[in-house]
């Protein structure tokens, strides 16, 4: 288990082999096409270009599937924060959660009252799901 | 339109014609005698895409665990070799071919697993304070899971690979969506478990929390604790895992120790979890119920449920929904602020269901990380 860097995907020979023979099929094709059209001849340049289409299709399919890129790291950083309460005046502070904050710990004593103070909740607030699913709930 | 095609070129006699011809029929023969082998490629490279996402992830489990347990450890020996051997632990369930004892039988197995996973991790940070130790062991308990998770898939893809099986990889490509979803949560947990941050699991703990929240408490049962608090003029033994760091105690039996101490004299159990939210439902929603919501091996749940089938204790849930996700990565709002209404439904839950006078128990279920009380 050494250490690597970021995953990448591999772009294969075959692919890249099979990406070109494609891309020269339709470019032909469209060249085809483009006489074809030229000569009068709607059907055969129509077929031509279809052929041309449905080649450049294929070929971006296969860019999508197989480009060269870093994966997209799954691990989110999430903003935390803790509220510190004085259970007395109700003074209240807010700020990003510290390693040793833990939900009803004491945490000093109030700047308005002196009394003591505990953090009350430490928690994240997530981002909002997408429109589409809270139409259903 | 295939007759149209397959005449057109012939009539022109030209040779990019032919071309495509040959083309059209080759594509054809492919898709007819190789088309199981491209849905093959297609779903193996969509599987390998994952397996890279599972392998940075478990990277990252165990980087994270190295050098948290360095920085822990100060000066003290490197961790990274007993890291990779923890990484490779197994517990081995009972034999269940014969079920008799089989729940004590595996008790004894988790509560070795458990010593052993405390002893590793004091071995790697010597002299850390218990709650602090606790996080450690949930931390790499967390790496450990990605890392069985990513070897698992590894097996599946490199066997379906060997084997040109489209069945394994299919089934393997299917079930791919929830196993990253697991994965991730796992990776989202060892921030928290690093911090010591609560998390969602622990809001049956956080409900406790707060019950006991100035009350005298004392230990009840391995990493749990018990404190008596007088409720709507009824008494109520409210237990939980013992804070802040990261356990989930022993609740059953807790529970167990309790109606047995007072000989079944308990008008009801109200057990508080976390339980995953279907789809669709609300993170922090609040569900009611009967029956013992004790997640885990089974074992805690076992023994309430024998102990309250002899005294016949009723036994009520209040729920709170969340998924998967949350409930091993850091407290979200909806969760936390769900505390509150369930206090108001257990207090509502006691007047309806008791008098007074009563002693009920209230059990808050789940990781009590970065929850005191």
């Amino acid at each position: 288990m050494s250490e690597k860097r970021p995953p990448t995907r591999r772009f294969s020979t075959i692919m890249f082999i099979i990406i070109l023979v494609a891309l020269g099929l339709s470019i032909a094709a469209f060249y085809q096409a483009i006489f074809a059209f030229a000569n009068q001849e709607f059907a055969t340049g129509s077929y031509f270009a279809l052929i041309g289409i449905m080649g450049l299709t294929f070929l971006t399919y296969l860019l999508i599937q197989t480009r060269r890129k870093t994966l997209k790291l799954p691990i989110h950083a999430q903003r935390v924060a803790t509220t510190i309460l004085c259970q007395k005046c109700g003074f209240k502070n807010i700020r990003d959660f510290q390693r040793g904050d833990y939900i009803l710990r004491e945490a000093g004593e109030c700047p308005k009252c002196n009394e003591k103070m505990i953090i009350n909740s430490v928690y994240r607030e997530a981002k909002e799901e997408k429109k589409g699913t809270q139409k259903l709930s | 339109m295939i007759p149209q095609v397959s005449q057109f070129p012939t009539g022109q006699g030209d040779v990019f014609g032919w071309i495509l011809q040959i083309a059209w029929l080759v594509l054809i023969l492919a898709t007819f005698i190789y088309g199981q082998r491209i849905q093959l490629t297609l779903m193996l490279r969509e599987v390998e895409s994952s397996l890279f996402r599972l392998k940075f992830m478990r990277d990252e489990g165990r980087k994270t665990s190295i050098s948290t347990l360095k920085e822990l450890g100060g000066s003290e020996a490197d961790p990274t070799s007993r890291v990779d051997r923890f990484l490779e632990y197994v517990a081995i369930p009972p034999v269940n071919l014969d079920p008799s004892g089989v729940i004590w039988r595996l008790e004894h197995i988790l509560d070795v697993r458990d010593v052993r996973f405390e002893d590793e991790v004091s071995l790697m940070v010597p002299g850390v304070e218990k709650a602090q130790r606790n996080n450690m062991e949930n931390m790499l308990e967390a790496a450990l899971a990605l890392n069985i998770i990513y070897k698992v898939i590894r097996h599946f893809y490199v066997l379906g690979k060997k084997t040109k099986s489209l069945y394994i990889v299919m089934q393997l490509q299917m079930l791919l969506p929830l196993i990253m979803r697991e994965a991730e949560a796992f990776a989202d947990a060892l921030q928290a478990f690093k911090l010591g941050q609560p998390i969602g699991d622990g809001a049956g703990a956080l409900v406790a929390a707060k019950l006991i929240h100035g009350h005298k408490t004392r230990k009840i049962a391995k990493d749990t604790v018990m404190a008596k608090v007088s409720m709507e003029g009824r008494t109520a033994y409210v237990l939980k895992a013992e804070g802040p760091g990261g356990n989930v105690g022993k609740p059953g039996e807790a529970i167990k120790q309790i109606i047995e101490k007072t000989k079944g004299k308990i008008a009801t159990a109200i057990i508080v979890d976390a339980a995953q939210k279907l789809e669709g439902e609300k993170p922090g929603e609040v569900a009611e119920g009967v029956g013992v919501a004790i997640g885990g091996p089974q074992v805690e749940k076992y023994k309430v449920e024998e102990t309250v089938l002899k005294y016949k204790v009723p036994v009520n849930v209040v729920l709170i929904k969340e998924d998967i996700g949350d409930a091993v990565s850091s407290l979200r709002k909806e969760v936390f602020d769900a505390a509150e209404p369930v206090i108001e439904r257990i207090k509502r839950l006691i007047l309806e269901r008791t008098k007074k006078g009563d002693s009920i128990i209230i059990a808050g279920v789940g990781n009590t990380i970065g929850i005191g009380q």
